[in-house]
C-alpha cells in the first residue's frame, strides 16, 4: 500500500466517522428537539397511571435505560457509550425484549429478500442496458421506455399490483408473511419450500425494478461510450467490434460499479414498504410496528442500522473507487 | 442561453418532452379542477362499504363508504401540494447556500460544502422518520417543510458546482468592479444564470418529494387529518383492501403516483436535452 493510497484511506475513514456521529447526535436529538416526545410521553403517561407495582419497575429500568436522571448532555453520552457496546437497548411494546435482538431477527430476513434481488438486479440490468446501446432500434426503444418507467414508479407500487394480482385475484402465492401461520422457522425441507413460496411475490416486486434502474443507467453511459472518440479511432483502425465493445463494457462499468454499491447501501432501508405490503418478517415491518407502538428505542435502533449500512456502503465505494482509478486517488488525496 | 422561440420550437419537436407535458398537465387537472367540479366533501359517506365501482360512485367507495375519485382527486392535490412546498423548500435553501458557497468559494466554500456532503451521506429517510415521529401530529405544509429542509443538500452541490464555473466570467467581474455587493450580484448576475437549471431540479425534487410522502404516510408517518395519495394507500393496507380484493381503492392511488413519478422524471430529462445536449445527467439526480 503506497502512502498517497493510505493517506486516502485515512481521510476517507475520517469523513465518514464524522458523519456517523453527525448521524448519531441527530439519532439522538431530532427525537427529543420537540416537547412532548415520545420518551416524556410515555413518562407522563406512567405517572399518570398510579404506581402499580409493576408499572413502577418498568419505569425504573426506563429511567436507569434512559438515564433520565441526568441532564440531556448526560443522556447523550451515555448513548453513545451504549452504541459503543453494542447496547440499543430493550423495546418499549416488546418489554423487556432487547433491541439488539429484535433488529438482529429481522436483519436475515430483509437481506435475504435485497441481496439477491440487487446483485441479480445489477447484471441482468447492465446486461440488458449493454445490449439496448449496441442494439438500438425497436429493441433500444421498448427496453428504454418499459426501464425508464420502472425506474421512476416507487418500488412498491409493483410490489401491491404483484400482490394482488398473482395472490389475490389469481391466487398462486401467498398473500402475507415470510412463512405459513403456525409453523416455526427450522431447518427442514418443507419449511424451505414453505418460505420460499412468500418469498417469491416480494422478491419479484424488488427484482424488476431493480432491472429496471440499473438498465436505463448503463444504456446512456454505453451510448455515451460508443460514441467517444477512442471508440471512433479503435473502428476506423480496423478493431474488431468485439474487442471494441470489450472496451466500451469495461468503460462503461466503472460507473456502474458505484451504482452497485450505492443499492447495496439500501440493503436493510431499501424495501421497507415491500416489506410492509407483504407483511414480511424483516427490518420494514419491524420498523412499521415499533412506529405504530410508539416504540422509541426500537425505531431508533432500526434508524441506527440503516444509516450504517448506508455509511458503510459510501465507504467502500470510496475504497473501490480509490483502488480501481488511480487518476481519482491523486485527485482526491488532499481534499475533505 | 437558449432564446425563448428556440426553446419552443426544440420542445414541439421533443415527443418526449411533449408526452411528459401531457402527463403532468392531465394529473395537475385533475387535482386543481376534480375537486371544483364534484363539489362535495370528500369525507362525505356516499355509499355502502367497499361498494365496486358502478355508474354512481363511478370508482366506488371505501372502508367507510366515502367517494374513492373524490378521495382520489383530493389526494392527489394534497400529495402535489406537499410535493410543491417540499420542492419549493429545497430549492429554496439549494440556492441559497450552492450560491453563497460557489461564489464566496474559500474557507466559506468549505464549510457550507462540508455541511453538505455530510448531509447527503445520512439517508433521509433516516432524518425524516426521527422528526415525523418527533412531530406528533403533521399538516400538509409541515410535511412539504420537513421533507423540503431533507432534500435541499443535492440541489446545493450542484448550484454551487454551476456557480463557481460562472464566478470567473466576465459580467460578473464587470458587476464587481461597478462595486456591486456580493448578494446583489448573486440575484442579478448569478441566479438568472441558472434558472433553468433550478427549474429542472424543482421537478425532480417535486416527484421525489411525492413519493416519499407516499413512502411516509406508509410507514405511518403521513399528515395527520390530510387525504394524500400515500395515506389513501396507508388506509387501503391498514383496512386489508388488497387482500380483500378491493382494487379500486388501492390501484388509483398507485397508478396516480406512478404517473405523477414517470412524467415529473421524463419532463425533467427531456428539459435536460433540450437545454443542454451535452449535458449528461446533468448533476442533480436525487436518489
Amino acid at each position: 500500500m503506497s502512502p498517497t493510497f493510505r493517506r486516502y484511506i485515512l481521510t476517507k475513514l475520517a469523513w465518514y466517522l464524522v458523519a456517523l456521529l453527525a448521524a448519531v447526535t441527530l439519532n439522538f436529538f431530532l427525537p427529543r428537539l420537540v416537547p412532548g416526545n415520545p420518551v416524556d410521553a410515555l413518562m407522563a403517561r406512567f405517572l399518570q397511571g398510579g404506581a402499580g407495582a409493576s408499572a413502577s419497575k418498568t419505569y425504573q429500568a426506563f429511567i436507569t435505560q434512559f438515564h433520565l436522571d441526568r441532564p440531556l448532555w448526560g443522556q447523550f453520552l451515555a448513548y453513545l457509550v451504549n452504541i459503543f457496546r453494542g447496547d440499543l437497548g430493550q423495546s418499549f411494546s416488546l418489554f423487556p425484549a432487547r433491541v439488539t435482538t429484535l433488529i438482529g431477527q429481522a436483519v436475515p430476513w430483509t437481506i435475504a429478500l435485497q441481496l439477491p434481488a440487487i446483485l441479480l438486479g445489477w447484471i441482468l440490468g447492465n446486461l440488458l442496458g449493454a445490449l439496448a446501446a449496441y442494439k438500438r432500434g425497436a429493441f433500444d426503444r421498448n427496453l428504454f421506455v418499459t426501464a425508464l418507467a420502472l425506474s421512476s414508479i416507487p418500488y412498491y407500487a409493483l410490489a401491491i399490483v404483484l400482490l394482488y394480482v398473482l395472490a389475490v385475484a389469481i391466487p398462486v402465492f401467498p398473500s402475507a408473511g415470510g412463512y405459513s401461520f403456525g409453523t416455526f422457522p427450522q431447518l427442514s425441507w418443507s419449511f424451505f419450500l414453505d418460505a420460499l413460496h412468500h418469498y417469491l411475490l416480494p422478491f419479484l416486486s424488488l427484482l424488476v425494478i431493480a432491472i429496471g434502474g440499473q438498465a436505463v443507467g448503463m444504456r446512456s453511459m454505453a451510448i455515451y461510450e460508443l460514441g467517444s472518440d477512442y471508440v471512433n479511432y479503435a473502428t476506423s483502425l480496423g478493431v474488431s467490434d468485439r474487442r471494441v465493445l470489450g472496451y466500451v463494457f469495461r468503460n462503461a462499468m466503472l460507473p456502474q460499479i458505484t451504482g452497485l454499491a450505492l443499492s447495496l447501501g439500501t440493503l436493510v432501508g431499501g424495501a421497507l414498504i415491500t416489506e410492509i405490503v407483504f407483511s414480511y418478517p424483516g427490518v420494514g415491518t419491524l420498523l412499521f410496528n415499533a412506529i405504530n407502538a410508539n416504540d422509541y428505542p426500537l425505531i431508533q435502533g432500526v434508524t441506527l442500522i440503516i444509516i450504517v449500512a448506508v455509511l458503510l456502503a459510501n465507504f467502500l465505494v470510496d475504497l473501490a473507487y480509490g483502488a480501481i482509478d488511480p487518476r481519482i486517488r491523486a485527485a482526491r488525496s488532499g481534499e475533505r | 442561453m437558449l432564446t425563448r422561440t428556440r426553446f419552443l420550437r426544440t420542445a414541439i419537436r421533443s415527443s418526449r418532452f411533449n408526452t411528459s407535458l401531457v402527463l403532468v398537465l392531465l394529473v395537475l387537472g385533475f387535482a386543481i379542477l376534480g375537486p371544483l367540479l364534484t363539489g362535495h366533501d370528500p369525507n362525505a359517506v356516499v355509499g355502502g362499504m367497499n361498494a365496486s365501482p358502478a355508474a354512481h360512485p363511478p370508482l366506488g367507495t371505501d372502508n367507510f363508504g366515502r367517494d374513492e375519485l373524490t378521495l382520489l382527486m383530493y389526494g392527489t392535490r394534497n400529495s402535489l401540494e406537499i410535493g410543491a412546498i417540499a420542492g419549493l423548500a429545497a430549492v429554496l435553501l439549494g440556492v441559497l447556500v450552492g450560491t453563497v458557497a460557489g461564489f464566496y468559494a474559500g474557507m466559506v466554500e468549505e464549510a457550507l460544502m462540508g455541511v453538505t456532503n455530510v448531509l447527503i451521506t445520512i439517508p433521509a429517510i433516516v432524518v425524516l422518520i426521527l422528526l415525523s415521529v418527533a412531530l406528533g401530529s403533521r399538516s400538509a405544509v409541515t410535511m412539504g417543510l420537513i421533507i423540503g429542509v431533507t432534500s435541499w443538500p443535492w440541489t446545493a452541490r450542484a448550484v454551487a458546482a454551476q456557480t463557481s464555473s460562472l464566478r470567473t466570467r466576465e459580467h460578473i467581474d464587470i458587476a464587481r468592479l461597478s462595486g456591486s455587493s456580493g448578494f446583489g450580484i448573486i440575484v442579478r448576475d448569478v441566479i438568472p444564470y441558472i434558472l433553468s437549471y433550478l427549474g429542472m431540479a424543482f421537478t425532480l425534487q417535486l416527484a421525489t418529494a411525492v413519493l416519499t410522502e407516499a413512502a411516509l404516510s406508509l410507514l405511518g408517518l403521513g399528515p395527520t387529518n390530510t387525504i394524500s395519495l400515500g395515506i389513501l394507500l396507508q388506509w387501503s393496507l391498514l383496512w386489508e383492501a388488497v387482500r380483500q380484493g378491493v382494487w379500486w381503492t388501492f390501484i388509483p392511488p398507485t397508478f396516480f403516483l406512478s404517473v405523477v413519478s414517470f412524467g415529473l422524471l421524463l419532463l425533467n430529462s427531456s428539459l435536460d436535452e433540450i437545454y443542454n445536449p451535452r449535458l449528461q445527467g446533468g448533476g442533480g439526480s436525487c436518489d
